[in-house]
C-alpha cells in the first residue's frame, strides 16, 4: 500500500471519478448531445456559414474531445500530488 | 518536371528515409521489440499513435466518403476521435500501469485464465489481420494511380519496405518511422488543403474557410451553396442527416468504443516510461489527429462545390467532354470516372436524379483534389507519398500485434513458457515475417469482403476487448467466469449480426435493410449493443458466482495510482 491510509486510498478513488464522471458527461453532450440528439434543434442556430448542430457533429465535439484529455491531465496530476502517490521523480 | 518523376523521386526519398531510420533504431530485445523498451518521449508517441491510428482510410477515402453523404459522414469525425477520450480518461493510464506488454496479457492476468487470454489472442488476430489486408490493398492501389504499376508489384514493393523495418526494428523501429510518417502525411494533407481554401474562400484555414463566404463575388456562404446545389440536382441535402438518429447514435458509439479497444493503439501507451506519460500522450495523439480530422470535412466540401462545378459548369448545364479538364480522362482510364452520354448532346452532367450522366469514385475526392484545383504538380506527387506514409504506419502497427500475439502471448505465456529472450525474439520475428506475406497476399487477392470487414473489427473491439478491460479496472470484484462469458456473447453476438447481413463467408441471411435490421440498428453500429450485452451477461454472471480473488482484487488496487509504475516487462 502506499497510501497513508486505506481511506486515502478510497478518498484518492473517489476524486477520480467524480472527475471522469463530468468529463466524461461533457464528452457525451458534446458528441451524443449536440451532433447527434439535438442536432436538429441547434441547427436553427446559426454561426457565420455553420449551422451549429452541424458545426458540432464536424468540428466543434473534436475540439472539445482534445481540451478534455489535456484537463483530465492536468486535474489527475494534481490529485496524484495531493494523495502523495505520484511517479518518483515527479515534483 | 512530369507528376509521375516527381511522384517517384519524393516517395523514393520517403521510403529512404524510413529505411534510414529502421537501421539506426533496430531493437536488441523482446522489451525494444514489442514496446520499444518502455522510453519513447510522450509527444513523440502522441505522432507514432496518429499515424499508427490514421490509415489508408482515413487518408484516401474518409474526406471522400463525407463528401457524398454529407452529415451523416460525422459517425466518423466523432467515432473515431471520441475514443480516444475514453482511451486516455478510462484505459491507457491503468493499463500503462499494469506494465505488460500486450492486451491478452492484461486479460489472461486480471482475470487469471487462460481461457481468457487464448479468446483475446484469437480477437487480437482476427481484428489485426482484417485491417491490414485494407491497408495493402491502399498501398496497392496508390502505386497503380500514379507511377501507372501493377497492383501486384505494388503490393509487393510495400511489403518489402514494411518487412524491412518491422521485422528489423519491431516497436523501436516503427514508433521511430512512424512518427516520420506522421509528419509527411499531414503536409501532403494540408498543403493541398490551405491551397484551395484560400482559393475557394480566401481564408488560409480550411476549418474557417469551410464556414466561410465563396470568393466567386455571389456572397454566398460554402455550406449554403452545397445544400443549394443538391437541391437544384436533386441530392440529398448536404447540412441534414438521413439516416436515422438511433443507427447515427450507434455507429458512433460502436467506433468510438473500437477504437478505444483496438489492440494496435492500446499497446502504443506501453511505449512511455510513465502513467503521466500514458496520459498526457493521448492527448498529443488526438491533437495531431484532430489536424486531420477537422481538415478532413473542410475538403470534403470544397471538393465537392469544385467537382460541380467543373463538370456541370458555371451555368450548371454541363460542360462539352471535349473542352472537359485533364484530370477528368486521366481518371477515366483508372475507372475512378465514368462518363455516358445517356441525352447525346456531347455534355457531361453529373446530378442525383435521372439526369446523371457521371459515376464518381469516393476515393477520387481526395487523390484527383488537388488536379481538380488546378494545383501545381509537386502537389499532386506530395498525396502519393501521404497516402503511402498513412497505409504503410498503420500496417506495420497491426503486423506488430499479431507477431507480438503469437510469439509473447500463445508462445511465451501458453504453448511454450521456457522459451529464452533469444528464442523469443526470433519467434517473434519470424512471426512478423510470415504475417507480412499472409497481408500482401490478402491485399494482392482482397477476399470480396474486405470493407465488411471493417465494420467487423470496429464492432469485435466494442463487444468483447472494451468491456473486459473496463471491468478489469474498474470493477474489481468481476470474475473470469463473468468476464469470459461477456466476451463470448458480446462475440458471438456482434459476430451474429454482421454474418446475417453482410453474409461473411456465407451468403447473407437477410436484406441489409433498415426494415429487417434489429431496432433499426445497421450492422456499422451493432458492437455497441454487443458492448451492452456483454456487459450485462458478465454482471449477470459474476452475481451468480463468487468475487476474484483477494490477490486479483489487490492487484486491481495497484493499477489504480501511478506511482511505482516499472517498465513494461514480463515481471
Amino acid at each position: 500500500m502506499s497510501f497513508q491510509s486505506r481511506d486515502a486510498a478510497r478518498a484518492y478513488w473517489h476524486e477520480n471519478i467524480r472527475l471522469l464522471l463530468i468529463l466524461l458527461s461533457i464528452w457525451f453532450v458534446v458528441s451524443f448531445g449536440a451532433g447527434i440528439l439535438f442536432v436538429e434543434q441547434l441547427n436553427l442556430i446559426r454561426i457565420g456559414g455553420f449551422k451549429l448542430g452541424f458545426w458540432f457533429a464536424q468540428q466543434g465535439s473534436i475540439y472539445v474531445f482534445v481540451v478534455l484529455i489535456f484537463v483530465y491531465v492536468w486535474k489527475m496530476n494534481k490529485i496524484d500530488k495531493k494523495y502523495q502517490v505520484q511517479e518518483d521523480g515527479d515534483e | 518536371m512530369s507528376v509521375q518523376a516527381l511522384t517517384i523521386l519524393i516517395v523514393g526519398s520517403t521510403f529512404l528515409l524510413y529505411i534510414v531510420i529502421a537501421i539506426l533504431a533496430r531493437a536488441h530485445s523482446t522489451g525494444e521489440f514489442y514496446v520499444a523498451g518502455g522510453g519513447v518521449h510522450p509527444v513523440l508517441n502522441g505522432a507514432a499513435t496518429a499515424a499508427d491510428w490514421m490509415s489508408a482510410a482515413s487518408f484516401i477515402s474518409m474526406a471522400g466518403v463525407i463528401s457524398f453523404i454529407g452529415y451523416d459522414g460525422s459517425v466518423y469525425l466523432m467515432g473515431w476521435t471520441g475514443g480516444y477520450v475514453l482511451l486516455a480518461l478510462c484505459l491507457a493510464p491503468y493499463l500503462r500501469k499494469f506494465g505488460k506488454f500486450t492486451v491478452p496479457d492484461f486479460i489472461g492476468d486480471r482475470y487469471y485464465s487462460q481461457t481468457a487470454r487464448t479468446v483475446a489472442v484469437i480477437c487480437a488476430i482476427f481484428v489485426s489481420f482484417t485491417y491490414v489486408a485494407g491497408q495493402m490493398r491502399g498501398v496497392g492501389v496508390v502505386f497503380s494511380r500514379f507511377l501507372e504499376m501493377d497492383i501486384t508489384w505494388g503490393v509487393i514493393l510495400g511489403m518489402a519496405i514494411v518487412f524491412f523495418y518491422a521485422v528489423l526494428g519491431g516497436m523501436k523501429g516503427i514508433t521511430y518511422t512512424q512518427a516520420a510518417q506522421y509528419c509527411i502525411l499531414i503536409f501532403a494533407y494540408m498543403v493541398p488543403a490551405i491551397f484551395i481554401s484560400l482559393m475557394m474562400t480566401s481564408n488560409p484555414i480550411p476549418q474557417l474557410g469551410f464556414g466561410s463566404v465563396l470568393n466567386d463575388g455571389s456572397g454566398v456562404y460554402l455550406l449554403d451553396k452545397l445544400d443549394g446545389l443538391a437541391q437544384e440536382l436533386g441530392f440529398a441535402s448536404y447540412t441534414d442527416g438521413h439516416k436515422s438518429t438511433i443507427d447515427i447514435f450507434f455507429i458512433t458509439a460502436a467506433l468510438m468504443v473500437g477504437t478505444a479497444g483496438l489492440p494496435h493503439v492500446i499497446v502504443r501507451f506501453f511505449t512511455v516510461p510513465k502513467v503521466r506519460d500514458a496520459r498526457i500522450s493521448a492527448g498529443w495523439a488526438l491533437v495531431f489527429i484532430a489536424i486531420l480530422y477537422t481538415t478532413a470535412p473542410a475538403i470534403s466540401g470544397f471538393a465537392r462545390v469544385n467537382m460541380i462545378d467543373t463538370i456541370n459548369g458555371p451555368e450548371q448545364q454541363g460542360v462539352v467532354y471535349e473542352e472537359a479538364p485533364g484530370w477528368i480522362k486521366n481518371w477515366e482510364k483508372t475507372g475512378l470516372i465514368g462518363w455516358e452520354d445517356k441525352n447525346a448532346d456531347g455534355r457531361m452532367f453529373y446530378s442525383g436524379d435521372e439526369r446523371n450522366e457521371m459515376t464518381i469514385d469516393r476515393d477520387i475526392m481526395v487523390l484527383a483534389n488537388p488536379e481538380i484545383a488546378r494545383l501545381p504538380n509537386w502537389v499532386i506527387a506530395l498525396i502519393a507519398a501521404g497516402a503511402l506514409a498513412a497505409a504503410l504506419s498503420t500496417a506495420a502497427g497491426l503486423l506488430l500485434v499479431v507477431s507480438t500475439s503469437i510469439s509473447h502471448d500463445l508462445l511465451k505465456r501458453n504453448l511454450a513458457p521456457g522459451i529464452s529472450e533469444k528464442g523469443e525474439l526470433l519467434a517473434a520475428r519470424i512471426a512478423a515475417a510470415v504475417a507480412v506475406c499472409v497481408a500482401g497476399y490478402l491485399g494482392i487477392n482482397p477476399p470480396g469482403f474486405v470493407a465488411e470487414v471493417v465494420a467487423f473489427a470496429f464492432g469485435l473491439a466494442a463487444a468483447t476487448f472494451f468491456p473486459a478491460i473496463i471491468m478489469g479496472i474498474f470493477f474489481k470484484r468481476m470474475n473470469n467466469k463473468g468476464a469470459i462469458a461477456g466476451m463470448v456473447s458480446g462475440l458471438i453476438f456482434t459476430a451474429g449480426y454482421i454474418v446475417t447481413y453482410k453474409g461473411i463467408f456465407i451468403a447473407p441471411l437477410l436484406p441489409n435493410t433498415a426494415d429487417y435490421w434489429l431496432l433499426g440498428i445497421s450492422p456499422e453500429g451493432i458492437g455497441t449493443l454487443g458492448m451492452m450485452i456483454n456487459f450485462a451477461i458478465a454482471a449477470l454472471v459474476w452475481k451468480l458466482t463468487e468475487d476474484a480473488p483477494a490477490d486479483v482484487q489487490e492487484l486491481v488496487e495497484s493499477i489504480r495510482f501511478p506511482q511505482g509504475a516499472g517498465d513494461a516487462s514480463h515481471h
